[in-house]
């Protein structure tokens, strides 16, 4: 692990191409180039210098530019594969997957699912893929960005004549400067903004070099971002719950542990109207017919003074009262409530009227809630009924011959009626569901009649917490400066040097050379400093 | 010689680094889906319903006493099913110090109170109007059964049906003080 | 109000037709010099940029008419957003021609902003109201800075475009003339898309079907184009049309791979004139335009757009995508295709940038890798909303 020491004196380290300090080509392949490669300005990449334990040979393997790009480009496939078919989690959600994508999409769509890609994003392999590409952003940048701010720290005023014969814009004339030739040169040069340094007679003008650190800035910016994400799965720093209420009704916010409570007064679905909205849309909306305009769930929110066990009575204190709509989520604390979805027009009350056959006498109405009803519904005058059963989601009769009911939702209510009256004191009874009448004990002299229905809306909300969001946006927003940085300025530098009886003119620039010789060609026509020309194709 | 060696240390402790947050990184992204399931050995979670007699029944309260924890609704078979082994062991365990608390999810009142009528059920049923406990508990298909050991661990959970009086008696035992 | 609509179109109109003329004064501009000297930009030129300016204020006076007249940025459906995008691209080529004055980029760039614009305007033309989701000032923020990203991101598939056309030997077939030509004809099978449909939808055909949907059910389907392909288990009701040659399963959409089929069909008709009239290969035909051109800076120009595109696009298709799907869908990531065909665009041109500090990857390589980003930008913009639907399928 010998330095390199330069014949101008600069020690450099092992592995060094062209000396930091003069520029002399340090390699015999760097002694026949053409032109320099000047990517990292000659210094020696660390990792390329040493190769000896295993540590070393990983950090090798990451440390590759050319493996990165592989990361990349592996990463980029992968993606495209899980937009093929869509992923598991946009299939409709009441179908098993194994069928559905053979059901949908044939043999093709059972390959996809056997062989995992129905939920890409989430396998082992693809996490394992950013979470390479993330040790690959930090070695890679380890490994360059060290050396290069070594290289850029060290570099000297003069350049060695090889050096600058090896540049890409470079010119070479035999003459005598004079001192004010070389003002006037640096009178302009200044007016660019660049940085002079002068030694003996040579000139260095730079610009532009915090632009090399555009990629190193933005790399980091790319790590924090994979910390954020990475955090996003840890215990507590992320909630994704849903929560199904009803109008009218008062919940706990999942998540919330109890302290926060959500009423929903109203949910409201609301369409573009033809006649009220602005005309303009009027074709479209004859085109496609209705498009909708509003979501929305008049909320109020109460924080819990109790925060008691589960199950316990809150103690509400209202908190504020919101609406809240597609875009504009109701903000608490940490979390945020957001209308997702909804259905429509749930049933909540069912009206029925007690009626003689014969006469069609009504003896009074019964308006039975289908969360809470009740026992008995006294009608007056010896009239009475009596729910015998209550089946809300009612599915036939079962092999016990009992009527069944497939969930406790009221989708399809339907009532065991015993019914009293002053000819039948001991009851009739009845079974009524939706256009269905039984007698299922001998024919009634009085029925239950459907009189009417009560209905309302449920709105789905979901409740987001994400503590990593303020990570991802730092993370962002310095990758953003990178980015910039390192795109929309470059390094540019200027090497003028007069060696026996000769004037030596280079030029340099990470990118944009169009620009760079523009703009030196604006610096030095006129002047007795030759032009420096392309050297290039 | 030296610089060297220093060099593979600081590289060593960075790839060490990275090493542990991807491990980290699956680890979490592995272990997301059941963190929030309950299991053998947790603390079982408190919590406070009233029962159809109305008296306040507390999980805590219940401290030196093993418990057959029931969630059940009215729609569903196998709940059914089980009510009748539930019944009868409830009685037999009283004396043992094992007691059943049932915890209806979903129905409503009149349902749950013509339901334990219909079984003969005494063993207290307490009505979670507001999922609330359901939730602490994080019980999707029903029913499902915790048994509660008599320090408030959770001894063992069964979610499904329990068909069999010898089941159910096994269960029992277990959480016997 | 329908007065602002009318002028709104007819600016576009005006705007189209400045681009068409501009091209002309471009291709003017780049005669060879009987000197045989560096093509400097000339008087033809300087008339190709301004008429060019004007097309390009013309059609900003498009946006922003019928912006006042919607009430919202006129970018939220596919005639807008691919309209505005053709704007996004000719403001890019503005920019990269006051870099680098070369009258060629426009011989290229406007009659690519042309067939986009036309193709643009097969679509839905009317003006639609905002659904909840799109109800937020990030749809001006987001949609447009996605739009300028690829429209800079698109003169880098221009000038790696002429790179080629320039570099490729034409003198005998090979792999990188079958690519060129291929590159060629999806220009003219556009083309042959516009001509197709515009002359179904003069003649007013109609083909009502009946089908059996995704989910299994009944569903009515009306063709505007004969029906090659007929959507699955498909009952022709309208009569005396064109029957389906096959139907296609339930997870195809029949309609637009039909018109897709017919935009080939007459692309592929459109190309083989071309080459039955001229007897050349169409990179031959357009190869003596670029006689001039450098191809050194014709490289550094693709680069450049690049970086300069990269950033934006950055910004617009990933951050304030993130940022407004966090407001809108509850989450900032959620793998919609959309959003992973954004990611997609984005880790290419991340690679070709690292390629780029690679020996050997500079030249035409590069420039194939431009024309690969451009294939993957327009993938993004039309077939991810017509072929798989996510939440961004709104158009």
């Amino acid at each position: 692990m010998a330095k390199v020491k330069c014949e101008c004196g600069h020690v450099n380290p092992h592995g060094t191409i062209l000396c930091e300090s003069c520029g002399r080509a340090l390699t015999e392949e760097a002694q026949k180039e053409k032109l320099h490669d000047m990517r990292y300005e000659g210094s020696a990449r660390r990792s390329q210098t040493y190769n000896k334990t295993i540590i070393d040979k990983i950090w090798n393997f990451f440390s590759s530019v050319k493996v990165g790009i592989w990361l990349i480009v592996l990463t980029l496939i992968a993606s495209s594969i899980g937009t093929i078919f869509p992923q598991k989690l946009f299939i409709p959600n009441n179908v098993s997957p194994e069928t559905y994508y053979e059901e949908t999409y044939g043999t093709a769509g059972k390959i996809y699912y056997t062989l995992g890609f129905h939920d890409l994003y989430n396998s082992i392999w693809f996490i394992g893929l950013i979470a390479a590409i993330g040790v690959s952003l930090v070695i890679c940048s380890l490994d360059r960005v060290i050396p290069l701010y070594r290289a850029l720290k060290n570099q000297r005023v003069a350049r060695h004549g090889s050096f600058m014969k090896k540049q890409r814009l470079f010119a070479l004339k035999e003459e005598k400067l004079q001192p004010e030739e070389i003002e006037k040169v640096k009178e302009k040069l200044k007016s660019k903004r660049y940085h002079i340094r002068e030694e003996d007679g040579s000139l260095l003008a730079e610009k532009g070099r915090f632009s090399r650190w555009g990629p190193y800035v933005n790399h980091i910016g790319l790590i924090i971002f994979l910390i954020g994400a990475m955090l996003r799965s840890s215990e507590g720093m992320y909630t994704d719950e849903m929560l199904w209420i009803r109008e009218g009704e008062t919940l706990e916010i999942p998540g919330t542990q109890g302290e926060f409570y959500l009423k929903n007064e109203k949910f409201t679905i609301e369409n573009y109207d033809k006649e009220k909205d602005p005309e303009v849309f009027k074709e479209a909306l004859e085109r496609t017919g209705g498009v909708v305009k509003n979501y929305q769930t008049d909320a109020v929110l109460y924080r819990d003074e109790n925060r008691d066990l589960p199950g316990a009575k809150p103690k509400l204190v209202k908190v504020k009262e919101e609406k809240i709509r597609v875009n504009e989520p109701l903000k608490f604390d940490k979390f945020a409530l957001y209308q997702d979805s909804y259905s429509k027009d749930e049933m909540k009350a069912m009206e029925f009227a007690l009626a003689n056959k014969e006469t069609q006498k009504e003896a009074g109405r019964v308006k039975v809630d289908l969360f809470n009803p009740k026992d008995t519904y006294d009608l007056g005058n010896g009239y009475k009924v009596e729910i015998v059963g209550y089946y809300p989601d009612y599915d036939g009769i079962g092999s016990d011959g009992e009527p069944k009911t497939k969930s406790p939702l009221p989708n399809n209510p339907a009532f065991l009626f015993k019914m009293f009256s002053p000819e039948h004191p001991k009851g009739e009874i009845s079974f009524t569901a939706i256009r269905q009448t039984l007698e299922p004990v001998g024919e009634t002299d009085y029925k239950m009649e459907f009189r009417g229905i009560e209905t309302r809306n449920i709105s789905a909300l979901t409740v987001r917490k994400d503590l990593t969001l303020w990570i991802l946006g730092i993370g962002g927003a310095i990758f953003m400066i990178g980015v910039i940085q390192g795109a929309y300025w470059n390094h540019r530098r200027l090497w003028i040097r007069q060696i026996d009886g000769e004037v030596y003119v280079a030029a340099h620039t990470n990118k944009n050379w169009h620009g760079l010789k523009r703009e030196i060609n604006s610096v030095l026509e006129g002047t007795a400093i030759p032009v420096p020309e392309d050297q290039q194709g | 010689m030296n610089k060297k060696k220093k060099r593979l240390i600081v590289r060593s402790i960075i790839l060490a680094v990275l090493a542990l947050a991807v491990g980290y990184t699956f680890y979490s992204n592995l272990t997301k889906e059941e963190r929030h399931n309950l299991r053998k050995g947790d603390e079982a979670p408190d919590f406070v319903l009233t029962d159809l007699a109305g008296e306040t029944r507390q999980l805590s309260d219940y401290k030196g006493k093993g418990v057959f924890l029931n969630f059940w609704g009215s729609w569903c078979d196998p709940c059914k099913k089980e009510m009748p082994h539930m019944e009868k062991l409830a009685k037999e365990y009283k004396s043992q110090g094992v007691e059943v608390l049932a915890v209806n999810v979903g129905d409503s009142e009149l349902q749950t109170k013509k339901f334990a009528k219909q079984y003969g059920l005494t063993f207290p049923i307490a009505i979670d109007s507001t999922k609330e406990v359901q939730d602490a508990y994080n019980i999707t298909p029903l029913p499902a059964t915790f048994m509660i050991s008599p320090d408030g661990k959770i001894e063992e959970i069964v979610i499904g049906g329990l068909v069999k009086e010898e089941q159910v008696r096994t269960l029992f035992d277990k959480v016997k003080p | 109000m329908s007065d602002l609509v009318q002028w709104s179109g007819n600016l576009l109109y005006a705007s189209f037709i400045m681009y068409l003329i501009a091209t002309f004064f471009f291709g003017g501009a780049i005669r060879p010099k009987k000197n045989g000297q560096k093509q400097e930009e000339n008087r033809w030129g300087k008339i190709g940029i301004t008429v060019a300016v004007i097309g390009f204020i013309a059609q900003l006076g498009y946006f922003f008419t019928r912006w006042a007249a919607s009430g919202h940025a006129p970018v939220s459906n596919l005639f807008e957003f691919i309209t505005f995008f053709s704007m996004m691209l000719v403001g890019a080529f503005i920019i990269i021609y006051f870099m680098y004055r070369l009258p060629v980029l426009g011989v290229f760039a406007l009659p690519v902003a042309l067939v986009i614009i036309a193709y643009a305007s097969m679509f839905p033309r009317d003006i639609s109201p905002l659904i909840p989701a799109l109800q937020s000032q990030w749809l001006h923020i987001h949609v447009t800075t996605v739009a300028a990203g690829e429209g800079i991101l698109a003169i880098s598939f221009i000038a790696g475009l002429i790179y080629l056309v320039k570099t490729i030997d034409q003198s005998k077939r090979s792999k990188q003339t079958i690519w060129l030509e291929l590159i060629m004809y999806s220009l003219v099978a556009v083309v042959g898309f516009v001509a197709v449909t515009t002359t179904f939808t003069l003649s007013g055909y109609e083909a009502k079907f009946e089908y059996v949907n995704k989910d299994g059910k009944a569903a009515e389907e009306t063709f505007h184009i004969p029906a090659i392909v007929g959507p699955n288990e498909g009952k022709l009701v309208t009569e005396d049309k064109f029957e389906p040659i096959v139907d296609m399963p339930a997870f195809i959409n029949a309609k637009k791979l039909n018109t897709t089929l017919w935009s080939l069909a007459a692309g592929a008709l459109l190309y083989g004139l071309i080459r039955l009239l001229t007897r050349k290969r169409m990179g031959a035909l357009v190869q003596p335009l670029v006689k001039n051109v450098n191809t050194d800076l014709m490289d550094e120009v693709s680069y450049r757009a690049i970086l300069i595109g990269f950033p934006v696009f950055t910004l617009g298709g990933l951050i304030f995508a993130m940022i407004w799907a966090q407001i809108a869908w509850t989450r900032f990531w959620g793998w919609d295709p959309k959003e992973v065909w954004a990611l997609i665009t984005w880790l290419f041109y991340a690679a070709f940038l690292h390629l780029r500090l690679s020996k050997g990857w500079h030249g035409e390589k590069s420039a194939w890798l431009a024309v690969v980003g451009f294939v993957i930008i327009m993938f993004n913009l039309i077939a991810v909303n017509l072929v798989i639907a996510g939440l961004h399928s709104y158009a």
